[in-house]
């Protein structure tokens, strides 16, 4: 096994002002080892995306983030801000949902690609700088990438936009990759498009990757592993496989049954019902007891921890009983 | 967007039929005997001249030939003899807007950057001490009489700490320079004069300070709210994510962005500093139109005051065209269209 | 009839004003404190124990003592009772102003927005033309047309602010006439008057009561210009405008226009501190 490229460690963080906090991500831990995958899979609000920007001390003052994210032997959690400075987009790159917004509409993109590129390169030339972001919009399959530097980001489609994001991502040559929802905002044609495009470029490269989803789909032909967060912990993990294959708790195997299945034609999407909580109502025991058809009264007054469950970890005390022939 | 160019730039005669038909209107309610401010006094007894007057304002024909006639008079620049210093308005204000558009210039130049100055400090400390005093300072200068303003800080810098000189645009003996732009600063700069030069400039200093407190607030108000929205936004996220440090993600990408919606009051500030200049000048003793307006004001001189205000608002009008294309030509999300 | 409730806000409980007191931040509270403070002076300053604002009551030009606060100015005036009594021509002449603007602009306003076709194009071009000249050069224009005096000061600022109610009132009568009661009154067969005065403008009013605050201040300023310029009240009136003045004339004496500066500011402060604070509580609620 070789050395992890990132250990995440009882990451916690809570909002709010004064006495009224609440917790949006409850001790989170895992591992990437270098060039893996990890697909993180919840609905909106389950803190995938807190957890991510706590690493890299991307959320308002407000926000209080404690554990620990040792990246290449070195905590980013307590780094003081001129050293994740230079983690940030050098060491990790991030892409981010909506590229339409994630872009500056007042900067052309070459303008946003070569600040990306100066920023953690003080000897290179300028115009270095520029032919290697034409580079980089050559890699990511922009057509006439040399021309499309000089436009602005409403120029741009949406795929397209996603593209350069991607290109701006990988400017500095990171080790690891953080993708929020890439895909969230785009057609499904060009879903697929980029999801292919993202594959190649980090396979090539060796970049570990972390996919942040809401869509199990997504990050089905990705990922070497799966989180699935709920409420601010992880219910599930597990191999890709044996996310879908040996699913243990309720709320994967809603997941599973809401994503549209294109070889079972006419079948009903299943959505589950109910919404998450908000982190400030909370409920006592398993967060997902309100919603879940099987809970029992233990549920709702015991929060269950992770524990190896056949292929999976789950967090559900009646994993075991839902191993088999209960419908999902 | 040329198609909106076009429109823009052809309301502008119009709204100035408008502005010219108002003055009319108002020379015409005018208590004194219109005669009396086309004549200069001591030729009143010349009936030819008094004829030859008449014909060209036609006085004596019905309203509607007197409208035209006044149309024409302004169309060829003549806005009549003002009767307090017997000369062509037109005379008058030409030799008097330089002082005033150097004024106003200076100004806008402190106004805008001290508002924008007190803008980015408050956003970047927002909720802090700083930005409280920051703000307070501001409000305080879009809220205070200028004319008062003026004399205390007159009487504090020039009476008291005799750190600026006293009033006008040169000390009482010194020769103003030559020049074509009439600004005193600039010909003197042009001129290699440099002692004339630090003297406009001293002159300069503590009328353009007053003018430019004024708008401060305007700008800094918009330019805090406008960059506390900008670095609500995504791309703000992404620049950090990029690894770029605080300031400047703050002066890089919020900024110009924020500038875009400051842009669009520069036209409305230019409001406030034309009402405040004509108060100023009258504080500082500043030989621009403003000071000519309150005097024209003061001995009732209609046709000065009249022309005062023709000339203002054609420059408000300007102001505001040049606003709205500069915000056009600032967002490259219009600039499409 | 469902619009009722629409139309009449929900009447007030006891202790609405308390709450809404609390509700205010601080320098909403102080602005209402400093407009309370003038209104109560200009009913009252009459019966204040002060030295008659035009009776030489000492020594010419005394700086600030413990006799005369504020001073004495060239005649040998109590400053500070001329300051005070200056609220008795600004305060009823801004109040008058605004009030005046208020419903002029307001009426036509109204009246472009609901009616449309020639009507809207004739008064909101009027609108234009007024609002394409610096306000206090075409304040200044009518008030050297109409002669001097507060009166006419007072309809020179009205023509100067009428327009800016106009386009505010048009503004909101247009996306208030699309609403669904609206448009159910012109179905019910209401007609065009009744819909306009009964169902239209009652929820119209916001940004006029907001902006009318802060504009409060500003004619209060605009009318002390024209003073100070001498177009508004003479001397020997203590107006404040023409206090400032007669402090310039004798600037090293820099009490006289010490009392009437602060007088001005006072209340374009407080104006604009209550006009952010209805601003931000009608801003809250058409959120929630």
């Amino acid at each position: 096994m070789t050395a992890p490229l990132l250990e995440v460690t009882g990451l916690t963080t809570t909002f709010g002002t004064g006495g009224k906090r609440a917790s949006a991500v409850r001790g989170l831990d895992f591992t990437l080892e270098p060039g893996k995958v990890l697909g993180i899979v919840g609905e909106s609000g389950s803190g995938k995306s807190v957890a991510m920007m706590s690493m890299l001390q991307l959320l308002a003052p407000s926000a209080k983030v404690t554990g620990s994210a040792i990246y290449k032997g070195r905590d980013l959690i307590t780094m003081g801000p001129r050293d994740i400075r230079k983690i940030r987009g050098k060491e990790i790159g991030c892409i981010f949902q909506d590229p339409l917004s994630a872009f500056n509409p007042v900067k052309t993109i070459g303008h946003q690609i070569v600040e990306a590129i100066l920023l953690h390169d003080s000897k290179i030339s300028k115009r270095a700088a520029t032919e290697h972001a034409t580079s980089l919009l050559a890699d990511v399959a922009i057509p006439q990438p040399g021309e499309r530097l000089g436009q602005y980001p409403h120029e741009f489609s949406g795929g397209m936009r996603q593209r350069a994001m991607i290109a701006m991502a990988l400017a500095n040559g990171p080790n690891l990759l953080i993708a929020d929802e890439p895909t969230t905002a785009l057609d499904v044609t060009v879903q697929a498009q980029i999801l292919d495009l993202l594959r190649k470029l980090t396979e090539e490269r060796g970049i570990a990757t972390i996919l942040i989803t809401h869509d199990l789909g997504v990050v089905a032909g990705m990922a070497d592993e799966i989180m699935v967060m709920y409420a601010g912990r992880v219910v599930e993990r597990g191999s890709a496989e044996a996310i879908f294959y040996d699913t243990r708790h309720p709320y994967t195997r809603g997941l599973i049954a809401a994503m549209p299945k294109l070889d079972g034609p006419g079948e009903i999407l299943r959505a589950i019902e109910g919404t998450p909580p908000s982190i400030w109502t909370r409920p006592p025991g398993c967060s997902f007891a309100p919603r879940c058809s099987f809970a029992i009264e233990a549920c709702r007054t015991t929060e269950p921890g992770l524990r190896r469950v056949g292929e999976t970890e789950t967090a559900c005390m009646r994993a075991e009983e839902l191993d088999k022939g209960m419908p999902a | 967007m040329l198609k909106y160019i076009l429109r823009r730039i052809l309301t502008i005669p119009l709204l100035l039929l408008g502005v010219a038909s108002v003055a009319f209107m108002l020379s015409q309610m005018t208590k004194g005997d219109p005669l009396a401010a086309l004549v200069p006094e001591r030729m009143m007894s010349d009936p030819a001249v008094v004829a030859a007057i008449k014909a060209q304002w036609g006085l004596d024909e019905p309203l509607p030939v007197r409208y035209v006639y006044y149309m024409g008079n302004l169309l060829r620049g003549d806005m009549g003899t003002s009767f307090t210093t017997r000369r062509p308005v037109s005379t008058d204000i030409a030799e008097r807007l330089p002082a005033t558009l150097e004024l106003v210039v200076a100004a806008m130049i402190v106004g805008t950057v001290v508002g924008m100055g007190i803008g980015l400090v408050s956003a970047r400390f927002r909720n802090t001490a700083i930005d409280g005093a920051g703000r307070g300072f501001a409000l305080l200068g879009s809220s205070v009489p200028i004319f008062w303003s003026g004399l205390i800080l007159l009487y504090i810098f020039s009476v008291r700490l005799k750190w600026t000189p006293g009033t006008g645009r040169l000390d009482a003996r010194t020769q103003p320079p030559e020049g074509i732009t009439g600004f005193y600063t600039i010909d003197a700069a042009l001129a290699a004069d440099w002692p004339v030069f630090v003297q406009a400039l001293s002159h300069l200093l503590l009328p353009a300070l007053v003018l430019g407190w004024s708008v401060t607030g305007i700008v800094a108000r918009l330019v805090r709210s406008s960059l506390l929205e900008s670095l609500g936004q995504d791309y703000i996220r992404t620049a950090r994510a990029k690894g770029a440090p605080e300031h400047r993600v703050l002066l890089g990408h919020a900024l110009p962005n924020a500038l875009i919606p400051v842009l669009t009051v520069l036209g409305f500030t230019f409001a406030y500093l034309i009402t405040g200049a004509v108060l100023t000048e009258a504080i500082f003793s500043w030989p621009g139109i403003g000071s000519y307006a309150v005097s024209s004001a003061r001995s009732l001189d209609y046709p000065a005051i009249g022309g005062v205000t023709i000339v203002g608002a054609t420059a408000f009008l300007l102001a505001n065209l040049v606003t709205d294309l500069a915000y056009a030509w600032a967002n490259p999300r219009i600039k499409l269209q | 009839m469902t619009d009722g409730a629409d139309i009449h806000p929900t009447a007030r409980k006891p202790g609405a004003w308390r709450a809404g007191w609390a509700r205010l931040p601080l320098t909403g509270q102080l602005g209402v404190m400093i407009l309370l403070f003038w209104a109560v002076t200009v009913v009252t300053v009459q019966f204040w124990p002060l030295a008659e604002p035009l009776d030489m009551v000492g020594r010419r030009l005394q700086p600030p003592s413990g006799d005369h606060w504020l001073g004495t100015d060239a005649l040998g005036r109590d400053v500070l009772s001329r300051t005070l009594h200056g609220a008795v021509y600004t305060i009823p002449i801004a109040f008058a102003v605004v009030l005046s603007a208020v419903t002029i602009g307001s009426t036509f306003g109204a009246l472009a927005g609901f009616f449309g076709g020639w009507v809207d194009a004739v008064i909101m071009r009027a609108a234009d033309v007024t609002l394409s000249f610096p306000p206090i050069l075409l304040a200044m224009t009518v008030a050297a047309t109409l002669g001097p005096g507060l009166q006419n000061a007072a309809i020179a600022m009205v023509i100067v602010w009428w327009p800016i109610y106009a386009r505010l009132m048009r503004a909101q009568v247009l996306e208030v006439r699309t609403r669904e009661h609206v448009e159910a009154a012109v179905a019910g067969g209401a007609g065009r008057m009744r819909v306009l005065t009964v169902h239209v403008l009652p929820l119209c009013w916001t940004p006029t009561l907001i902006n009318a605050t802060m504009d409060f201040g500003q004619v209060a300023l605009l009318a002390a210009s024209l003073s100070f310029i001498g177009l508004g009240a003479a001397p020997p009136t203590p107006e404040w405008g023409s206090m400032i003045s007669e402090g310039a004339a004798k600037f090293y004496s820099w009490w006289i226009a010490f009392g009437p500066g602060m007088a001005i500011l006072s209340i374009v402060l407080a104006a604009s501190f209550v006009g952010d604070a209805l601003r931000d509580i009608f801003d809250k609620r058409s959120v929630e």
